[in-house]
């Protein structure tokens, strides 16, 4: 189990920094949007794996651990935040350059 | 609490001259109310100071950094409560006859309220943090008065010079003070006062000194800082009148004042005033000779009497210290006058050129005299009250000044007195005497009557202190110079006549010879243009930050060069060096038993890594990638719900859907496919760079999990029913335990939003009219299957969302979930009927909305604060109601609102925004 999870963490980084260095906008927020998948999830794995429980203390215990599950809870909705920022960002560079390019100018041999 | 409501309502009370402003009343009125009432508690306070008491009052703020809003009101503070207000109420009723009405008076009157009330909080704090924070917001407040005609370069290079100057300086004062509370273990300043001795035996005291020094000499423009003050003349009038007389430059001599019995009476507290004061006298009474621009000379004269009061305050004898007092005093009454007299010669006559005026006294006789009499007062003429102070100086140059600097300070004193006698002849003599001025802009006459009186005011009080020393200012001396020694006062009598002494000789002396050096002023005026344009303090500072600038745009050059991508290869670099270097030598003892696979994990691995791979293969094909990732962002979904996470898992699964719904209402605008463009070389590094870093990643994890888990979450999961009253821990750690994060969060989350906002403001979108395969896009609206379901499912859904942000104190929900929920369901209206028909029946706006929901998230926060506890406490108990019985309610379920009412403006400001510009594109 924990050799399957951490390879599945390193495909998505691997494939979270990939595509973080493409050089279209878009690109870059799907990079992103695994990157943040797989942090969230090393985040959850730092306290522990544990199946099948509730982190509810009216439940019998083992309890999951908590805290990295109120970091992560955040963390989704920030990177919400974030993806949102991201898109309108490359809206408008679409709408005042016509293309997504991360540096504003489309290179050379490009298309 | 009567104590810090002066200090308070001018803060508080700032915004009412803009609120009179708008009720069409006069905004100088509104302002002269708050100083009213906030000299009112003087009324009750004053008495007990006189009595000998000192008032105070302290409410912890930051106990554990030992701040506190603790305020003091004795001798000392009195008198400079009284000049802030006495003076500030003059020159209110000045600047109502002053301003223009283009000028947006409003703003004017309540940036002079917040500096007000940033100058009492100086004087009266009663402990050095506090102190600090309003000596701070002096600084900020005069930016803003001193800049008030921003249209002006000059105005905004003179606001900015002054902030640079004063601003640094408040940052060495912070510093000396946190020096001297860590030497004395306590910021209170009755501590620190009464631990003189141990600070002064202290190896750290000259450190302290001179990080107050630069504080005090920056804010008091003492020689090399003072060249801000010339410059910060760019300030409408009254702000020159009110800053430079009585208070922003007083605040540094008020602070070596309060902190004497602490720091003063040592070598290097004599050394260092004494030097610094005598240097600024006698330069700035010098270059004051050569302005030709009114409030120049006034400004550089005020410099220099700045420089007097801080030679005076080196000296260090209690004797000098009541001079000083009392030529601060004098100071603060006769420059306001002037520097209103010269207000009125501007308004009047169009022009502060003394070249240009002349002969004013004809056309305003009565300005003339006033303005006579308080520049006599400046020049130290007998009979006046400037007089006093300044045979006291001399005096004291002689008697103390002698056993450290023999000969040389009475001489320097009577050269500086010489000076100042010169630039007062040339104030008077230029501008109301000789004949008829030639070219002014306008035709001169006498100001309106009510504008003359705060002059009237502040030449009487010259006139009577100086004729009737002992009746008039002789108890406020007393009063106000105890406080600052903290014992007992030296004997001294103030008599206009005094027998022919040296003092007298030393006036006389410079009385003659000033009126000698006005005589002989246009030859020095030849010799002085030579020389002076080579040394500017403005020019060497400006030069100082353009260098600044310019060694950081080379920094930045250096560093962006290669674009984004050499950035992220940059961090990637550092991080996969990082992370390895930790793995060296060294792997983790793997003591967790590996547990086995179960079925589910096999078919739910295997998806989540070919949709990974697969969003990679697909990423050019933008709606092949959105698809792929999206069946990855439901795994991790999956992958919650399995590892014990029902929240996150509920959470994802929203978050997933809105982003979906996002990409798809961008994607119409943008490009559906991105060009192949770069060579396989940089492809091949860029894929060993991942896997370097996915392979760093994976290994981390593995030995993560191999080890057994050290957590504090104990603490957690016991603590959350007894003290926060939840089972759900994950609920009660994000609205309790770590409140202020999610505080912080929402807010995070708010700007991201107004972010979006603000980015489509304007935009131009262009959407294609076909389809990437060439077909018209279809005519059909909407769909009526979508229509009719979207009705009954808003009202489940929005009960859904209720339920599901109540239980979450005890059940997974919570305020983002139900959030996420009551957008989504408001998301699908908009799809089923269209923007306008949404936004037609749902008139919000939802930035608005966001905005109550982090105010709603503050305030409950806030609360707390009312009912004696820390920001963010919370609370709870239980209830019984008739139907539903026994039930819990808890502060932090109102913070929970805050939060689900934030995350329902984010997404629908999010949505709708970019929704709209579809309906755009589809008008035009």
């Amino acid at each position: 189990m924990e050799a399957l999870f951490a390879a599945a963490l390193g495909l998505l980084v691997a494939a979270g920094v990939y595509l973080t260095l493409r050089p279209r906008l878009f690109s870059v927020l799907l990079g992103l949007t695994l990157l943040s998948y797989a942090v969230n999830l090393f985040l959850l794995a730092s306290g522990g794996l544990l199946a099948g429980r509730l982190p509810l203390t009216d439940q019998p215990p083992p309890w999951p651990d908590p805290l990295p599950q109120a970091l992560i809870l955040t963390a989704i909705v920030i990177s919400f935040g974030m993806t949102a920022f991201l898109i309108v960002l490359s809206l408008r560079a679409v709408a005042e350059t016509g293309h997504d390019h991360v540096e504003g100018r489309e290179e050379e041999g490009g298309r | 609490m009567l104590l810090a409501t002066i200090v308070l309502l001018p803060f508080l009370l700032t915004l009412l001259p803009a609120a009179f402003e708008r009720l069409r009343l006069s905004p100088a009125l509104a302002a002269g109310l708050v100083a009213l009432a906030a000299a009112a508690p003087l009324a009750v306070l004053g008495p007990m100071v006189v009595a000998g008491e000192t008032a105070r009052v302290a409410v912890p703020w930051v106990p554990a950094l030992g701040l506190e809003l603790a305020f003091r009101l004795d001798g000392l503070s009195l008198l400079f409560v009284g000049l802030i207000l006495g003076i500030g109420l003059l020159v209110i009723l000045y600047a109502h006859y002053y301003l223009s009405d283009e000028d947006r008076n409003g703003r004017f009157f309540a940036y002079l309220l917040a500096f007000m009330g940033a100058m009492l909080g100086v004087v009266t704090a009663d402990n050095l943090l506090l102190l600090v924070v309003f000596w701070e917001l002096t600084s900020l407040t005069s930016f803003l008065l001193i800049g008030f005609w921003r249209g002006a370069a000059e105005a905004r290079q003179g606001a900015r010079l002054a902030l640079l100057i004063t601003g640094a300086g408040g940052l060495a004062l912070l510093a000396g003070v946190l020096v001297i509370g860590d030497i004395v273990g306590s910021y209170s300043l009755g501590d620190v006062l009464a631990a003189g001795d141990l600070i002064r035996a202290d190896p750290r005291y000259p450190l302290a000194l001179a990080l107050v020094l630069a504080g005090a000499f920056t804010k008091s423009a003492q020689f090399p800082f003072h060249f801000w003050l010339p410059h910060a003349m760019a300030a409408p009038t009254p702000v020159s009148a009110y800053l430079h007389s009585a208070t922003m430059v007083k605040a540094g001599i008020f602070l070596l004042m309060r902190l004497w019995p602490a720091l003063g009476g040592t070598e290097a507290w004599f050394w260092s005033l004494t030097v610094t004061g005598l240097a600024t006298m006698l330069f700035a009474a010098y270059v004051a000779l050569f302005k030709h621009d009114l409030k120049g000379l006034l400004a550089y004269s005020t410099v220099s009497q700045l420089g007097l009061i801080m030679l005076l305050l080196g000296l260090g004898t209690p004797y000098a210290e009541l001079a000083a007092v009392f030529h601060l005093m004098n100071h603060a009454v006769f420059k306001a006058s002037l520097f209103m007299a010269a207000g009125i010669i501007d308004h009047e006559t169009g022009t502060r050129d003394m070249r240009r005026l002349s002969g004013l006294s004809r056309a305003m006789p009565v300005t003339a005299t006033l303005a006579t009499v308080a520049a006599g007062a400046m020049a130290g003429v007998p009979l006046l009250n400037g007089f006093l102070s300044k045979e006291m100086f001399f005096a004291e140059t002689f008697a103390v000044g002698g056993a450290h600097w023999g000969w040389l300070l009475p001489v320097a004193a009577t050269l500086g007195g010489l000076f100042s006698v010169a630039y007062s002849a040339r104030f008077v003599h230029d501008v109301f005497f000789g004949g008829p001025a030639a070219d002014l802009p306008r035709k001169p006459h006498e100001p309106p009557r009510f504008m003359r009186v705060p002059v009237e005011i502040l030449v009487v009080i010259c006139l009577l202190v100086g004729l009737a020393p002992a009746l008039t200012i002789e108890p406020t001396l007393r009063l106000a110079t105890g406080a600052l020694l903290q014992g007992p006062l030296p004997e001294f009598t103030l008599h206009i006549w005094h027998g022919f002494n040296l003092p007298l000789a030393m006036s006389v002396l410079a009385l003659v010879g000033g009126i000698a050096l006005y005589l002989v002023r246009r030859y020095l005026w030849s010799l002085h243009d030579e020389i002076a344009p080579r040394f500017s303090g403005k020019r060497l500072t400006e030069a100082a930050v353009d260098g600044l600038r310019a060694a950081c745009e080379v920094l930045a050059g250096a560093l962006e060069r290669g674009g984004l991508r050499l950035s992220i290869v940059a961090l990637l670099l550092a991080s996969i060096a990082v992370g390895y270097a930790g793995f060296a030598g060294t792997w983790p003892e793997a003591t967790v038993t590996p547990a086995g696979v179960p079925v589910m994990t096999w078919v739910a691995a295997p998806i989540l890594m070919v949709a990974t791979l697969a969003t990679v293969g697909f990423h050019r094909e933008r709606m092949t990638a959105v698809i792929a990732i999206g069946v990855v962002g439901l795994v991790v979904s999956v992958a919650f719900v399995k590892f014990s996470a029902p929240d996150l898992a509920l959470t994802q699964l929203l978050v997933e859907i809105i982003t979906v719904l996002l990409f798809l209402l961008a994607m119409y605008f943008l490009p559906a496919r991105s060009p192949r463009e770069v060579g396989g070389t940089r492809r091949g590094v860029d894929a060993l760079l991942s896997l370097a870093a996915g392979g760093g990643v994976a290994a981390l994890t593995y030995a993560m999990l191999r080890s057994p888990p050290d957590t504090i979450s104990q603490f957690y999961n016991a603590a959350a029913k007894p003290e926060g009253g939840g089972y759900n821990v994950v609920n009660v750690i994000l609205v309790d335990f770590r409140a202020l994060d999610t505080l912080g969060e929402i807010t995070v989350l708010g700007i991201a939003a107004l972010g979006v906002v603000a980015m489509l403001d304007g935009a131009k979108l262009d959407g294609p009219l076909t389809d990437s395969e060439g077909r018209p896009w279809t005519t059909q609206r909407q769909s009526l299957f979508l229509q009719v379901l979207s009705r009954p499912l808003l009202p489940m859904a929005l009960l859904v969302s209720f339920y599901l942000l109540l239980r979450g104190h005890n059940l997974p929900g919570g305020g983002f979930i139900g959030g996420l929920v009551t957008g989504t369901a408001i998301v699908v209206q908009y799809l089923a009927w269209g923007t306008a028909w949404v936004d037609q029946r749902l008139p919000l706006r939802y930035l608005a909305v966001a905005a109550s929901g982090i105010a709603i998230a503050a305030v409950t926060g806030l609360a707390a604060i009312g009912f004696g506890a820390p920001f963010l406490t919370s609370t709870f108990g239980y209830f019984t109601g008739p139907v539903v019985g026994k039930f819990e309610l808890a502060s932090a379920m109102v913070f929970d609102l805050g939060v689900y009412v934030a995350v329902v403006g984010v997404v629908l400001a999010v949505l709708a925004t970019i929704g709209r510009q579809h309906v755009v594109v589809e008008k035009s």
